[in-house]
């Protein structure tokens, strides 16, 4: 058998929900017809700390169409399990217990849900939710980490020996003393707000309970968790719920978790005895999802006059809620990013009265390197070298942190071809240098990077005997692609035509997928429906070859191949026959396996990231400010690229995203009263369409047998990775204005 | 949103009788005020529906323009007629809001248009405008949007049109209909400064409809000297921070006749009257413009983070009135 | 109650796509089922001149007291619906919540987002901030109609060719607004970034008008580049951006 991957994978393939996703056909979680369903809205608390004297729901209760109104005196006990004895969430913080819900009076947090009003009709649910009257014992909220910087902590997942995520609160490499010894020596503070992912699909989730089982539609990054979880807080059998999920309006790491709101759509429809839908409105969406957390970060850098890092140091603290020990990989790109023999990197957690935080698009690290990258660029001023060559110079040609050497790196090659296409050696070394009328331009370029996950997955494959298949796994696709993926690799693995073969996803009673997040989906999913497809077509094959009507009979898997769906001998191709052949004769209708896919022992032997440049360019009105951005190259080297046309967009969405990132994005807090001020897509300013230029985008194709059967690393993360940086050291080079504190708003530049 | 009792009027008599009763407010294109109601900021209890009576005309005025009240935002921005005899208006309401909502919003709601302050929509929020005498959130609060002309203790607010700011400019008139009949206000003095009644925007009263705005042929003679800026963080979709109408009638190089308001930096649209005293009867260079933008800005009060608005004012003057000189193209 | 059979949208034809059996199959099955809420009767007009109708029997003032409903008639895609509504209803919400038609979506239900994009009189609006009873009589078109069978609406089949999306959920609103933008481009509309407003005549649609135009549809997947190329490929102009 030929196991190799053929390369018709890679070649543009148009999204397999394309159809339905133009014509309104794709139903999203709330969108599903379910009988005698009743609305829930929620009630958000309107303080930051303390807890409820008194909630009164009389006015809300005798409310036209009201159903029920629960709160934490009358909602279903359920159980919240302390982490990390039982992990009842496999997204959430090592440490902690999820805020429980309606089960107390304490207040967390603003906007922390505290009733939800059921209804007959959205409109009565919605008035009703205002006539809920509570009244509050109220503490001086903290949210500010600026004002609890001396209570930080290390986190305590920071202090395991082995910490299940990787995320050690503090390294050294090296001599600890190499700072002070250095040449040359940058020290700065770099400020990351709070950012909120702010998805075009509100969360929601609809609950129905029958005979005691639960079945939900619910909007979620991992199906097998949102069921597990469910299982675990309602005390019931894993197999007694159902998540359907099968499209996700965008997500970028908010719905990894399942938040409380399916637990209180759940706990409603038990209580009213009716399917209960749950959409959580955009305001409320702000506190009841986590966000990327405020960060403060410290980067020193030391480096001979020739460029050469001989020290860093990189101590980043974040903040975290009251309940939960929320860690990001903040850090830990330094460690690995760049050649310097010494190094310190430090984590540090705050708590305040927040929601607690979770991973946004590119978690930690975009954060981490809009920092080291940004202390990178200034470093570079301070030498008089030029940016790009900067980091050529410490290009790392091992993995500093440990030895180990990379599965595959094409850096190099991403900055040379990224700078050829920018066009980077128009750019003049001095900053604002360049203008163009009463436009200041800014050419600036940064390193992204984000680790090569792979997690356990199972998939099946099935092959029909009309000669399509199948193959499923209960993934996600927020946006990625990855039905058409799933597809693509289904059709590889299974020697059949594109056209023959379709994908499943987003069922928990298919087999179980992984996480949607952490670039890991085609590494993870992708190499189990691979797996699976390969045992599909083996046993198959098992059959023919056992078979005396078989022209394959006797034949030994090594000398057989197949293509089109059909098998044949190497040696003679008109030996052969097809699988719906082999089927149809032994009186099956179809042959499946489904497969447990976990990864190796490659973590072991090999340091495995994807790794890029972006180049942008700038255009900053000299008088008012303003920043457009006028061009991004972004060069990705990430393993094997699955289907171009998708990832290609992969690559567009992260650099639009680290856009809003680098110029927009900020969730205000006001602090007197710990309360979100611009929970609002009018006032939290994501880019629209005319703040877009066109984008330039490649890959550097990578073939790499380590990291996966596939050979696929993870687009969407890495290429969010840097631009920020790359825009701030863009703007720098515009204005000579060195922002760092973000988003880099006008008022910053005038 | 609280329920409401719903009344759908075909003629200005019905409107005028509907509009009586307590707690009622005309609904036209809803794009504020259902915005608001979802919010639970406004709580009528009862709308009526204003979108059939005849008010959608643009029609010539001696000259001038009349425009109906209920024409769209972006009817009125394509007019022909608009766009010939002042673009200010057509550049100023195209600036603002999107496509959508233009085609659904009013001229007269225009007018109409709430304050976009974060405490004003936030009812777990302290709010003069909203609730009397529950404190002004944003004085000591997240002020960067806020006023730094005309703000008083009771309130920092900043009027939200960009379509405003170029009525002013251009001392566009406001028809309106009441009990007692038709009457005109003009339009520095159809919006209020917030003093100790932040809560009323406007000298339109409660049982009074707007029925047009007309655009006086004086203000014609500033079509081919015109320009509205608006400064905002992100390039389209966004409330500026600060915007500036301006209009200059210029004769071999000499400014005759100036106008210059200012969105983004007061509870109304902001008429620099000073500034269009620098201007007139000066040469239409970068020196008078500078002064004029320094003049506009004399007695501007920032807070610790709105300040910034005072020197992006300064400049935004400068940029406006040079475009503006320049035929309304960009220099 | 409406006739189900009569009231078969697009969206349910093109649920048949044979790469989603399964999920055509609950679409069947769910369009049996009555949505639930039970204060919304809709039925079907006998006429097709249910809306001239509306205009000419539209008296005086047309009055209902707080928390009743009101009887309104539309035209969505074709079909015409008698319907009782709570005068709080937002078109966004009886499209999604009582007529089954998804495919306008809710992004933040304030105008901000343009998710909620439909065509009234062929002119798009957010129909979040757009309560029913004020467009009784209207015609309605939604992404739903747009596909004329299984033959998308040139648009529809730009958006995927040239990746216009990539989780979906704003695409329907793109669309919309982009079948409408085209229109608004050959009546000689001028936007925020044409040069000269002054000037008559249609003007050119470049990228830059482009974007503007479309900037009260936000895609928080960062399609922009696909989104404008899809369009410009329509509208007839080079389709020379998008990665």
């Amino acid at each position: 058998m030929n196991q190799a991957l053929r390369p018709a994978i890679g070649k543009p393939v148009e999204r397999v929900d394309g159809r339905l996703k133009v014509t309104g056909g794709a139903r999203y979680a709330a969108e599903f017809k379910v009988a005698n369903v009743a609305h829930g809205v929620l009630v958000m608390s309107t303080i930051a700390n303390g807890s409820i004297r008194s909630i009164d729901t009389k006015a809300a209760l005798s409310a036209p169409g009201v159903i029920e109104v629960l709160t934490h005196q009358n909602a279903p006990r359920v159980r919240f399990p302390q982490r990390p004895q039982t992990m009842d969430d496999y997204v959430a913080p090592v440490f902690g217990r999820s805020l429980p819900v309606l089960q107390d009076n304490t207040i967390y947090f603003n906007g922390q849900p505290i009733a939800v009003v059921v209804a007959e009709t959205l409109e009565q649910a919605e008035h009703a939710a205002t006539l809920v009257r509570v009244v509050y014992d109220e503490r001086p909220p903290a949210t500010r980490l600026e004002s609890e910087i001396a209570r930080a902590f290390p986190p305590q997942e920071g202090l395991m020996k082995e910490s299940p995520t990787d995320r050690p609160a503090d390294v050294v490499r090296g001599d600890p003393q190499a700072l002070s010894k250095a040449e040359v020596v940058i020290d700065e503070t770099y400020t990351i707000p709070i950012e909120t992912h702010n998805p075009m699909e509100l969360l929601s989730t609809i609950a129905q309970w029958t005979d005691g089982k639960l079945t939900v539609h619910d909007k979620t990054q991992w199906v097998a968790n949102t069921q597990g979880y469910l299982a675990l807080v309602f005390g019931i059998p894993e197999s007694d719920v159902h998540v359907i999920s099968p499209f996700v309006g965008g997500a970028f790491g908010s719905s990894l978790r399942p938040w409380a709101h399916p637990v209180v759509a759940a706990m409603a429809a038990r209580a009213v005895r009716r399917p209960v839908k749950l959409v959580v409105a955009r305001n409320q969406m702000f506190t009841s999802h986590g966000h990327r957390p405020y960060t403060v970060q410290r980067v020193a850098l030391g480096a001979g006059r020739d460029g050469r890092l001989t020290a860093i140091v990189h101590e980043g603290t974040a903040q975290t809620s009251l309940y939960e020990e929320n860690t990001e990989s903040l850090v830990n790109a330094t460690r690995i990013l760049y050649a310097s023999p010494n190094c310190i990197t430090k984590y540090r957690l705050v708590r305040g009265n927040i929601q607690t935080p979770l991973y946004m698009r590119g978690p930690g690290e975009s954060s981490g390197v809009f920092a080291l990258d940004s202390a990178i660029d200034e470093l570079a001023y301070k030498l008089k070298i030029d940016p790009l060559e900067m980091r050529v110079r410490n290009h790392a040609t091992s993995d500093p942190s440990n030895g180990l050497p990379w599965s595959s790196k094409s850096l190099l090659e991403c900055y040379r071809r990224g700078a050829e296409i920018f066009g980077w050696s128009r750019r003049k070394l001095e900053p604002r240098s360049m203008r163009d009328g009463r436009y200041l331009i800014g050419l600036g370029m940064a390193t992204a990077t984000y680790p090569t996950l792979r997690m356990p997955a199972s998939a099946r494959a099935r092959i029909f005997n009309d000669g399509t298949a199948v193959v499923q796994s209960s993934a996600s696709d927020m946006g990625p692609g990855t039905w058409t993926t799933m597809k693509i690799v289904g059709a590889e693995a299974l020697a059949m035509d594109l056209s023959r073969v379709r994908s499943e996803l987003g069922d928990s009673s298919l087999p179980k997928g992984s996480v949607h997040g952490g670039s890991g989906t085609t590494a993870s999913v992708g190499s189990a429906v691979h797996e699976a497809c390969l045992a599909v077509q083996a046993k198959l094959l098992a059959l023919a070859t056992i078979d005396q009507r078989s022209p394959l009979n006797g034949a030994n898997a090594q000398q057989v191949t197949a293509e089109n769906g059909r098998f044949f001998l190497k040696s003679d191709s008109s030996r052969g026959e097809t699988y719906a052949e082999i089927l149809r004769r032994n009186n099956m209708e179809s042959i499946d396996v489904t497969v447990d896919s976990t990864p190796g022992d490659e973590e072991k032997k090999f340091s495995m990231h994807a790794f890029g440049a972006h180049f942008v360019e700038v255009r900053v009105d000299a008088e008012l400010g303003s920043v457009r951005i006028m061009r991004v190259v972004s060069g990705i080297g990430a393993g094997r690229i699955m289907n171009e046309k998708t990832a290609l967009s992969q690559i567009t969405g992260g650099v639009v995203g680290g856009i809003g990132m680098a110029l927009l994005e900020e969730t205000v807090m006001d602090h007197r009263m710990g309360r979100i001020v611009n929970a609002s897509l009018g006032e939290y300013h994501v880019p629209v369409n005319a703040d877009i230029p066109a984008l330039e985008a490649f890959f550097v194709e990578e073939h790499d047998d380590h990291v996966n059967p596939i050979g696929a690393k993870g687009i969407g993360e890495v290429s969010y990775v840097g631009t920020a940086a790359a825009v701030a050291n863009a703007v720098f080079h515009a204005t000579g204005k060195r922002i760092r504190q973000l988003p880099i708003t006008l008022d910053k530049l005038l | 949103m609280k329920p409401f009792a719903y009344t759908r009027v075909t003629n200005q008599q019905a409107a005028l009788q509907a509009i009586v009763q307590d707690n009622t407010k005309f609904l036209a294109g809803g794009t504020n005020l259902i915005d608001l109601m979802k919010d639970n900021v406004e709580q009528p209890a009862r709308l009526v529906d204003i979108n059939r009576l005849e008010l959608t005309q643009i029609v010539d005025q001696n000259g001038g323009l009349r425009l109906g009240a209920l024409a769209k935002n972006s009817d009125t921005a394509n007019h022909q007629l608009v766009r010939e005899r002042y673009p200010l208006i057509t550049q100023a309401i195209l600036a603002g809001a999107s496509p959508q909502l233009r085609n659904a919003a009013t001229n007269g709601g225009n007018l109409m248009q709430r304050t976009r302050c974060y405490y004003f929509y936030d009812v777990a929020m302290p709010c003069n405008k909203r609730q009397p005498g529950s404190g002004c959130g944003a004085l000591e609060g997240f002020s960067r949007i806020h006023a730094i002309f005309g703000a008083s203790q009771q309130c920092i607010a900043t009027h939200p049109s960009d379509m405003c700011v170029a009525l002013a400019a251009l001392d566009a008139v406001v028809r309106v209909e009441g009990p007692q009949g038709a009457r005109t206000i003009p339009f520095a003095d159809f919006h209020r400064l917030p003093g100790d009644t932040p809560q009323i925007d406007t000298n339109l009263k409660r049982d009074e409809l707007i029925t047009a705005i007309d655009l006086p042929a004086s203000a014609t003679r500033f079509s081919a000297h015109s320009y509205y800026l608006k400064v905002r963080d992100r390039a389209s979709y966004a409330f500026a921070l600060v915007s500036v109408a301006a209009g200059l009638e210029i004769s071999n190089g000499t400014i005759r006749e100036a106008r210059v308001a200012m969105g983004g930096v007061a509870h109304k649209p902001w008429r620099a009257t000073r500034a269009e005293q620098a201007l007139n009867g000066q040469r239409a260079d970068e020196a008078t413009f500078h002064r004029a933008a320094e003049a506009a800005m004399q007695g501007a009060q920032g807070t610790e983070h709105n300040r910034f608005k005072i020197e992006l004012g300064r400049r935004a003057i400068v940029r406006a009135l040079t475009i503006a000189a320049n035929n309304g193209r960009s220099v | 109650m409406y006739d189900n059979e009569e009231n078969t949208t697009p969206m349910s034809r093109s649920a048949a796509n044979n790469e989603f059996p399964d999920l055509a199959r609950r679409e069947f099955l769910k369009n049996s089922m009555l949505a639930g809420g039970g204060i919304f009767v809709a039925s079907r007009l006998l006429t097709e001149g249910g809306i001239n109708e509306v205009s000419a029997a539209t008296q005086s003032s047309t009055v209902s007291p707080a928390a009743e409903t009101v009887s309104i008639k539309l035209r969505v895609n074709g079909t015409n619906y008698g319907l009782k509504v709570d005068p709080r209803t937002s078109l966004l919400d009886l499209l999604r919540e009582n007529l089954d038609l998804p495919g306008t979506k809710k992004g933040c239900n304030h105008g901000q987002c343009g998710a909620c994009t439909i065509l009234v009189g062929g002119r798009r609006i957010n129909s979040c901030l757009a309560l029913a009873v004020v467009y009784d009589g209207s015609e309605i078109t939604t992404i739903e109609g747009l596909a004329r069978g299984d033959e998308l609406h040139p648009l529809q089949s730009a958006f995927i060719r040239h990746e216009g999306f990539q989780c979906g959920y704003c695409t329907p609103g793109q669309i919309c607004s982009a079948v409408a933008m085209l229109k608004e481009v050959d009546q000689g509309t001028v936007s925020h970034v044409t040069e000269d407003v002054r000037q008559p005549g249609r003007v050119a649609l470049t990228e830059i008008e482009v974007r503007e135009r479309m900037s009260g549809n936000i895609c928080r997947c960062g399609a922009y580049p696909g989104i404008v190329a899809a369009i410009r490929e329509v509208s007839g102009q080079a389709a020379g951006t998008g990665v």
